[in-house]
């Protein structure tokens, strides 16, 4: 994205409700993508490699 | 490193040492998968911010349909995997678990893209209509699929065996997705607030500039792809659980075995 299109896209009307949509969609996702992994990531080291079917 | 593995697995239920010489529930596919669906969500970005045009009526507003649309596809996508894993457990001789897990994955993924939905179809509606809210027939429709499938993550930790929580949500998991067809034509059977659909029109010829077209499809191939990398990573978390459940009632088996065992022969 140029410059001159995020500065349009800032000034444009409603700006907040527009930019808040990607923003609270984006944080989600982040958040529910990192819960996910970590959550793997804590169980799996309880976890024998011969017992995960991905291995 | 095979020696070492083999050490590190010996001294399982002993200590707390982790026993995974490999990280996590991620394989070289997931990690690539996961690089694609990053790349596909800056594009979106910029197309939906940037590079696409401003509707005749709707004007900047409609930049929000590029994060709405593709998040309610994802959930749809999601309810109707669930439905169908909940139909292959539920009806094949097998009864296999994992379709099970699958499906438990994909509603946990629904029900959180349905939340987005509703929020950012909120925040469209308080610039197009002027409030959050309105109890017109698909906002009506969303919200009821949307606690349905609550319902379904709530009765999936009753309790029981696997088995029994899989027969349980395997009904409602085929249950709830008939909900789906409703909440799509409900702005044909109660004609309300919400515009009818601009994408899956019967006619197959979208009314939309090419560009929106084109900024439409990287949200909903992007989704698409995140969809996929997080139910991989949630089904083997799922799996990881049912293990780890079943190792603790063995271990809890054996103990009382032991404490029979040794009641019994103490005079």
């Amino acid at each position: 994205m140029t410059a001159t299109t995020l500065t349009t896209t800032l000034a444009m009307e409603n700006a907040g409700y527009i930019i808040g949509s990607y923003v609270v969609t984006l944080v989600v996702i982040g958040g529910f993508a990192t819960r996910v992994l970590l959550k793997g990531r804590r169980l799996a080291d309880q976890v024998d490699d011969a017992d995960k079917y991905w291995t | 490193m095979q020696p070492e593995r083999q050490q590190m697995t010996s001294t399982n239920s002993a200590t707390t040492e982790p026993l995974s010489t490999r990280a996590g529930t991620g394989t070289r596919a997931t990690r690539v998968l996961g690089i694609a669906t990053i790349v596909m969500m800056v594009w979106l970005v910029a197309f939906g911010l940037g590079f696409s045009p401003a509707d005749r009526d709707q004007e900047e507003a409609v930049r929000i349909m590029y994060v709405h649309v593709p998040t309610v596809w994802l959930a749809y996508l999601a309810f109707v995997i669930t439905a169908l894993c909940s139909a292959l457990y539920f009806f094949t001789k097998k009864h296999s678990l994992g379709f099970d897990r699958v499906a438990g994955a994909s509603a946990e993924i629904g029900v959180t893209f349905m939340a987005l939905t509703l929020v950012s179809g909120m925040l469209w509606g308080r610039i197009t209509w002027g409030v959050f809210w309105q109890w017109d027939a698909r906002l009506t429709t969303t919200a009821l699929l949307f606690v349905s499938y609550i319902g379904y993550l709530s009765v999936r930790r009753l309790g029981g065996s696997h088995h029994q929580r899989a027969k349980r949500s395997a009904i409602i998991g085929m249950l709830a997705v008939i909900e789906i067809p409703l909440v799509h034509w409900s702005v044909r059977l109660w004609r309300g607030l919400h515009q009818e659909a601009t994408m899956a029109s019967t006619d197959l010829d979208p009314k939309i500039d090419g560009l929106m077209l084109f900024s439409l499809f990287v949200g909903i191939i992007a989704f698409t792809l995140l969809y996929v990398w997080l139910l991989l990573h949630r089904t083997r978390s799922l799996a990881l659980e049912d293990l780890l459940d079943d190792q603790g009632l063995d271990r809890a088996l054996d103990a009382r075995r032991h404490e029979a065992a040794t009641a019994g022969a103490t005079p």
